[in-house]
């Protein structure tokens, strides 16, 4: 989060990504405008990269009358445009804003992390054009794996660094 | 250090020793232009759009190009004030570093009179006798080819310094010298004619300041203005330059980074004035410097450039160029290089890591210009000389410190003929200008193009510049040109007489006539002055304003300031410019209509983006051919 400058690359590569020449000169250009999946949102001191979670209990599927939405057996949850109605339900239903509406096309509008680009080995748009690396893309196990690791040598730092090597003894033999 | 390696080198540049020096620096762990270029992407959507703004600290704005966000700036500036700010900005800024280079040439040769009035010894004097007196006569200078050279120079001085200084609401005295009359109405009607050097800059950093010029025609109007005095600027620069240095003749020698050599002490000078430079060169071939490289077990010292103060030494000393833009940092990554001597502009700051990779000593020499890392050893004018030789003695005595194990040169390089002012092409042309209109008449010279300006990393290095030269002469049209083009066109080889080979049938015709290659080396940036004079010239000769002649200018890789200044003062002179990289400013429609369509019925030329150089000799010939219809010419 606190990676996180409020630059908006992700807004515009979401956008980008979601159009049809995939060009940033010219996809702003067409009509009607691709609209971005992705938003930040300032609190506090802070900017928040928001878009959808990909739930694991979707709440914007189970309410779903058409079935348009699906839990993808890979994880993301994905649209089928063609069954969509534009009723909103899902709108309400989630929980974290992350469903927009497609006037335009009369159909709602949410993150499909990027489905395309991910079968073809590439990062979501977002992840890639992120210039801090605040967004990461990865499978949960990999991503607490990094973050174990990380806390890990903060704790053997500061260990090392300010407390006497009894403690470390200690913290061995407890464990193994 | 480990560095992503680039996938396909042969995608980022079509010269081989390029894509050798990737993978060897690759190699080294060495990170270039090209590795920084990927770890950039994809760039701020915003700002290739020209969409955001940082000219007040309310900011940094941006509007939304895909209508969810914000649609004006927090001052109320909407997309079209936002771009042409950001326009004029460029141009004020590649404006001011012409204005700079042409001030220290005048400064210097202000110095060089005043000492020999004085009969005293000074490190720079007039040389070319011939040249000052033209030019002098052009600026209105009674007697020019008669009086006393002392008392001419000094004429120049006192109306050069006008142009720099000026208060009052009239127009630079180069500007009137140096436009055709037709060109002139048109930019009074317009109100944008400069005045004076500096002014035309301030007001346009007046302009762009928070809360004044709102309106982007004005914006834009006073950017052509900005422009007309880069224009003039850089005529100043290289009129001095050759009055000091002497004015071009075809040369030959050898381009690329096999000019380096692996048993001589090689120094590169890169930038762009000449003014050290050509002492470091001349310097360099003294029996003194000679005698020291041979006293270190070097078999002598090789002097090669970089950029366009390469091609100042390379039109007037036959001084190899090395590289171009793109390709700076391959120089040092041969390991071979004792010393580089920078002066200003293009100069990468990166130059300065890889300078620390090898025993290499980077110098900077312009109190402008200093980059962390590098050795300053600090030009003035008076003590030129003992700075180029100070520079020198630190190159030779790095030498013995070269690890020739580290030594890695790529063994490409293409002959070049360079070296054509316009007292050159009319001397070729054997002293009038008549052949040159005679074959444009008849159609054996279908067109003249010019091809000017950079390397960007964002297509790949020199491909534009070569397959829009090659397209063009296999149809006829001559090509001249500056900058970085012409030392693309050299490393291909475009730049000598076995290319007329490549030439159409008619144009080669002609050019075994005259006996000069298909592609002309015109010179350094600042010398796209030399262009200007050659289109009067020829549409005086022809009775006709420019846009009414075929012709178009190009730069298929722009990436300056300075280019874009340029690229609209070539417009403003009435020549359409072609753009081969898309410049920030397609978030807003009404300035791209300006500048891509309206400018033309305003000011007889526009900007043309099309980053396919075969496409683009397409639109290029078509417009040449048009023109030539409404000439009443063979088609």
């Amino acid at each position: 989060m606190e990676k996180c400058l409020g630059c908006l690359s992700c807004y515009f590569a979401c956008a980008v990504e979601h159009s049809l020449t995939k060009n940033p000169y010219t996809a702003f250009r067409e009509v009607p405008k691709p609209l971005p999946r992705t938003r930040v949102i300032p609190v506090q001191k802070y900017n928040v990269p928001m878009r959808c979670m990909h739930c694991e209990k979707p709440p914007c599927v189970d309410v779903c009358p058409t079935e348009a939405l699906i839990k993808a057996p890979e994880g993301p949850v994905l649209l089928q445009e063609p069954l969509c109605i534009g009723c909103k339900g899902c709108i309400l239903a989630c929980p974290y804003g992350a469903i927009s509406l497609d006037l335009a096309r009369k159909i709602i509008v949410k993150c499909d992390l990027c489905a395309d680009r991910i079968r073809k080995g590439l990062l979501p748009a977002c992840v890639e054009a992120c210039p801090t690396k605040a967004l990461s893309y990865g499978k949960v196990e990999d991503v607490l794996l990094e973050r174990r690791k990380a806390k890990a040598e903060e704790i053997i730092r500061g260990v090392t660094g300010f407390v006497s090597s009894s403690i470390i003894m200690y913290s061995t033999t407890s464990h193994g | 250090m480990s560095v992503t390696p680039i996938r396909k080198p042969e995608e980022k540049s079509i010269d081989k020793a390029v894509q050798a020096m990737i993978r060897r620096a690759e190699e080294l762990g060495i990170e270039t232009v090209f590795h920084r270029y990927e770890k950039m992407q994809p760039q701020c959507g915003f700002g290739l759009l020209g969409l955001c703004c940082w000219f007040c600290i309310m900011g940094p704005c941006r509007i939304d190009p895909f209508g969810l966000g914000p649609s004006r700036g927090i001052c109320g500036a909407n997309a079209d004030t936002m771009v042409a700010r950001r326009v004029l900005f460029h141009i004020a800024n590649g404006c001011a570093a012409h204005v700079e280079h042409g001030f220290h040439v005048f400064e210097t040769l202000k110095e060089a009179v005043k000492h020999a009035r004085e009969g005293k010894e000074f490190p720079y004097r007039i040389t070319d006798e011939k040249k000052l007196r033209e030019f002098a006569k052009k600026l209105g200078v009674p007697d020019a080819e008669t009086r006393p050279v002392i008392e001419v120079s000094e004429e120049v001085v006192k109306r050069l310094e006008e142009d720099f200084n000026r208060t009052a609401e009239e127009p630079l005295t180069v500007l009137k010298a140096y436009s055709i009359s037709s060109r002139r109405r048109v930019w009074e009607r317009l109100g944008v004619v400069s005045r004076s050097m500096w002014r035309e800059i301030v007001e346009a950093m007046h302009r762009i300041h928070v809360g004044v010029d709102a309106d982007y025609r004005n914006l834009l109007l006073h950017g052509i203005r900005t422009a007309l005095a880069d224009c003039y600027a850089m005529l100043v620069a290289t009129q001095l330059q050759d009055a000091l240095f002497g004015t071009p003749k075809p040369v030959e020698t050898y381009a690329n980074l096999g000019v380096l050599k692996v048993d001589e002490v090689n120094i590169v000078v890169h930038g762009h004035n000449p003014l050290l430079s050509m002492k470091v060169a001349e310097m360099a071939r003294s029996e003194e410097m000679l005698k020291f490289a041979r006293s270190v077990g070097a078999m002598g010292i090789n002097v090669v450039g970089v950029c366009c103060t390469g091609n100042e030494v390379l039109m007037r000393l036959g001084i190899p160029p090395a590289a171009n833009f793109l390709q700076q940092e391959f120089v040092l990554a041969t390991g071979a290089v004792e010393a580089a001597v920078a002066d200003y502009q293009c100069v990468m700051p990166a130059l300065s890591e890889i300078a620390r990779c090898f025993h290499t000593k980077l110098i900077t020499t312009m109190p402008a210009t200093k980059i962390p890392g590098a050795i300053h050893i600090e030009w003035r004018p008076e003590k030129a000389d003992e700075v180029a030789k100070e520079i020198i003695r630190t190159a030779v005595e790095n030498f013995p410190r070269r690890v020739k194990e580290r030594v890695f040169i790529p063994d490409v390089k293409s002959k070049v003929i360079a070296g054509f002012s316009v007292e050159a092409i009319l001397s070729a042309l054997g002293g009038t200008l008549t052949p040159l209109i005679d074959a444009i008449k008849r159609g054996d010279i279908r067109g003249v193009v010019g091809i000017v300006g950079c390397n960007n990393p964002k297509v790949p290095h020199d491909r534009g510049h070569v397959e829009l030269a090659k397209e063009l002469i296999a149809n006829d049209v001559l090509v001249v040109g500056t900058g970085c083009w012409a030392i693309a066109a050299a490393k291909a080889g475009l730049m000598t007489i076995e290319a007329q080979a490549l030439a159409g049938n008619k144009l080669r015709k002609v050019l075994e006539a005259l006996k000069i290659p298909p592609c002309l080396h015109m010179g350094s940036c600042v010398d796209n002055s030399r262009i200007l004079v050659l289109l009067n010239l020829v549409a005086e000769a022809l009775g006709v304003d420019i846009p009414d002649l075929p012709v178009f200018g190009s730069a298929p890789e722009f990436m300056s300031s300075k280019a874009v200044s340029i690229g609209t003062w070539f417009v403003a002179q009435g020549v359409n410019v072609h753009l081969g990289v898309v410049p920030p400013v397609l978030g807003s429609e009404a300035v791209t209509k300006l500048l891509t369509e309206d400018l033309e019925k305003l000011i007889g030329a526009r900007f043309v983006v099309e980053p396919d150089p075969k496409k683009a000799a397409e639109i290029m010939l078509e417009h040449i051919d048009r023109k030539r219809r409404a000439l009443g010419l063979p088609t």
